[in-house]
């Protein structure tokens, strides 16, 4: 067992943090234009699309310096590195592993230079944790799929150029997985109706997106028709050590420590509180939990080993902490918990509360912690499917 | 970045199981488990033989002077199969030895530590079983170079069938003033004694001294400064007994999980309802995380010793709980049957109630990780 990097990536971890000493300079310093020059500088240095390969104009870099760069941005508070979120997360690496080149060309640089805006369309009304169940219909004529049908839970919609989704061109396969194909589509598209959801927290981030006989050219197909099922479930490029939520649940903790020692409990300052300091403790020990596990999850992905179980584990560990640590900060507040931003009496300026209304779109999002179950036990444990 | 076990570590494993299970399954456990010593000789030296009691021991005592990682590999098999045997006790012994002793007491105790033909354990706590210095209050009365001890150390694992017994006694008055010494079995005013035990795979007890003498070659160490080393084995002793309880979880939970495949009720195998695949799964994600900290607190008792105390805190507090849990859901799970003599799981039941406190509860873990936070 081993927790070093090579002195090469050690060299690198340097050459970040001079970056990070060069182009982010304090809050207050920052002015208005930053964001701009932040962008522009994360991407010459090819810091954006890090692991994706240069002939896209990626950075090519290795799983160990993504790590790295994650854990030294992270640690600096570093703003995102494009603006594209949903691009860079999963269409880019779909696109790179199963595009044709002339989409490649189209489409990466576009993502990598914050000029692109994607959204994901899986999820339809009836169709949530059931995935292969989708119904959305795609009917060739001629050179072009007739698309038809709904999307729900679609994040970031109203801001999205294009879509990146998933209908049924085929109907009564003998399995549910194939019959399934990716259209990339613009938002422009006539035909296309973007309605917003607002969430409990007030916010608005996912819509419903109609679609009625919005035509769409055979050449925006990702892959081969009827191969959706096998671009949905590839494994991403990316790192998955899931170093972004452990840092962040650590920070939430070093914010929840500190409010125990301002809060008091029973008389008393509730940091001495036996039943508050068992709780903290339990919630530092499933954050280590969780670090550890994706240290054995990058470990099994440098070897060349993918394992999308253990994906499971750590989603479910992951929704078991963030519901804890934010009922814990409620919990903590007592009766001030209820105060809102505006009010002089709020906590922390209203980052608990905050917190508290946004966890479940994180731990619903992505398949719901019984869904990790079913996963797990199927998968790990051989248990019959439901 | 290695986070994960060498080729030659998963031969051991594999080495460890394919022995352990054709020499000591559950009807020999069951047999050893009820005679006085409580565990074969025979088999115990056969592992001493393959070099598997002697991992941490220096190539120069007959060891193979490896470190925790490995040990923690052998520990995880034995608990799998609930071996009986005093490999817990040994193993923290030897390592005690080696830390504090001079060359002469390694000399004399290792290399029969590590081939099989001795055994050893520990006799640290007095009256009050907290884990603290202060609740050591036995004195070790001064005579001549070395001390006299009276009173009954508890808690004493394997303590008849031990060849030798890792003492703590007090030499000061402030907290940590604290010694520790060398008695063999069978020397004058020494007594041990075995209890009955729920979990029968392990022998329990005490060890009472009447006036028995440490001489000045058996103190272990600097005479008042034995503290740390005492702390050190503590540490040790949490991350022994969470490999072995890691073992023995992963066990139960597949036995559990066997049975929830072949137990048909309402039409379909039990485990086909999420009322029983649910837990089991959550179970899972609890051992397989309990696995992620032993490993890492194994890497921190042979690499990073400032990170130890709190890396072992966190793995036997975790570790606890998902044995406790499935000790408690698998017999549900089996249902009548699991109340049964027959059905193995009240052996994995038992064992987690042994290991539940044995080097500390999830409670004990939970506050110390506090306090190390400095809360």
């Amino acid at each position: 067992m081993d927790f070093d990097f090579s002195p090469e990536d050690e060299a690198f971890r340097e050459e970040v943090r001079a970056f990070l000493v060069r182009h982010l300079p304090p809050a207050e310093e920052r002015g208005p234009d930053f964001m701009q020059r932040w962008l522009r500088a994360v991407r010459e240095k090819r810091y954006v699309g890090f692991s994706w390969p240069e002939e896209v104009t990626g950075g090519g870099g290795s799983l160990e310096r993504q790590y790295i760069l994650k854990e030294e941005m992270t640690k600096a508070r570093a703003p995102m590195l494009g603006i594209d979120v949903t691009g860079l997360a999963w269409v880019g690496p779909a696109i790179i592993q199963w595009g044709s080149e002339e989409q490649k060309r189209q489409f990466i640089p576009d993502i990598l230079d914050s000029k692109s805006a994607w959204c994901t369309g899986y999820s339809e009304p009836d169709v949530g944790s059931d995935l292969a169940s989708l119904q959305c219909r795609g009917v060739r004529e001629g050179d072009e799929y007739v698309v038809t049908g709904q999307k729900i839970w679609t994040s970031l919609a109203h801001y999205a150029k294009w879509i990146y989704m998933m209908v049924r061109t085929e109907l009564d396969t003998p399995s549910r997985y194939t019959g399934i194909t990716c259209l990339l589509v613009p938002m422009t598209t006539p035909g296309i109706e973007v309605q917003p959801i607002r969430n409990m927290a007030g916010g608005h981030m996912f819509n419903q997106v109609f679609f009625s006989d919005v035509r769409v050219p055979v050449e925006n197909r990702l892959g081969e028709e009827g191969q959706g099922w096998d671009i949905l479930m590839s494994a991403l490029q990316n790192e998955r050590s899931g170093l972004v939520e452990v840092m962040g649940a650590q920070r939430n903790l070093d914010g929840l420590v500190d409010l125990a020692k301002r809060s008091r409990r029973n008389g008393r300052s509730a940091a001495e509180d036996s039943r508050v300091r068992r709780r903290l403790a339990v919630i530092e020990t499933k954050i280590e939990a969780l670090r550890l596990n994706g240290l054995r999850a990058l470990t099994q992905q440098l070897e060349g080993g993918a394992h999308q179980s253990q994906s499971s584990i750590n989603k479910l560990l992951m929704s078991e902490l963030l519901v804890e640590i934010h009922d814990f900060s409620m919990e903590l507040q007592g009766q001030r918990h209820q105060y809102m931003p505006g009010s002089e009496e709020v906590v922390d300026e209203g980052r608990w509360q905050a917190g508290s209304l946004s966890w479940p779109t994180t731990v619903v999002g992505g398949g719901t912690p019984n869904v990790q179950k079913n996963i797990i036990a199927e998968r790990m444990l051989g248990l019959p499917k439901d | 970045m290695h986070f994960a076990f060498t080729e030659e570590q998963d031969l051991l494993r594999h080495e460890v199981r394919k022995l352990l299970e054709q020499q000591c399954p559950m009807p020999e456990v069951r047999r050893w488990m009820a005679t006085p010593d409580g565990f074969s000789g025979e088999l115990w030296k056969r592992l001493g033989e393959l070099g598997w009691l002697g991992l941490m021991i220096p190539e120069r005592f007959g060891g193979a002077g490896l470190g925790w990682t490995d040990a923690i590999i052998v520990l995880e098999e034995t608990g799998r199969g609930l071996l009986p045997s005093p490999l817990v006790s040994t193993t923290l012994a030897a390592a005690t030895i080696l830390d504090a002793g001079t060359d002469g007491q390694q000399r004399r105790l290792l290399p029969g530590l590590a081939d099989g033909s001795r055994t050893a354990t520990l006799a640290i706590l007095d009256d009050d079983d907290h884990l603290a210095a202060g609740s050591l209050r036995r004195r070790g009365e001064p005579d001549g170079a070395g001390f006299v001890l009276t009173g009954r150390k508890t808690f004493v694992a394997d303590p008849t069938s031990a060849d030798c017994y890792v003492v703590a006694f007090r030499t000061g008055d402030s907290a940590e003033e604290l010694t520790l010494g060398l008695i063999d079995a069978g020397a004058e005013g020494v007594r041990a004694q075995a209890f009955p035990t729920m979990d029968a795979t392990k022998r329990v007890g005490n060890l009472v001294l009447d006036g028995a003498r440490i001489g000045p070659d058996a103190v272990l160490g600097e005479v008042g400064a034995a503290w740390p080393a005492i702390s050190c084995l503590l540490d040790r002793g949490a991350v022994a007994v969470a490999a072995e309880m890691i073992g023995a979880a992963q066990a139960l939970l597949d036995l559990t999980v066997q049975y929830a495949k072949q137990r048909v009720q309402f039409g379909s195998p039990i485990g086909h309802f999420q009322g029983v695949k649910h837990p089991l799964a959550e179970i899972h994600m609890q051992i397989d995380s309990s696995r992620s900290l032993l490993w890492y607190a194994a890497w921190a008792l042979d690499a990073s010793p400032a990170e130890a105390p709190r890396a072992a805190s966190l793995c036997k507090a975790f570790a606890t709980e998902a044995f406790n849990r499935i000790g408690i859901d698998a017999i549900q799970f089996h249902g009548a049957y699991g109340t049964t003599e027959d059905c193995d799981v009240h052996l994995y039941y038992k064992r987690s109630k042994w290991a539940r406190a044995t080097f500390g509860d999830a409670d004990y873990h939970y506050e110390r990780i506090a306090r190390l936070r400095g809360l």
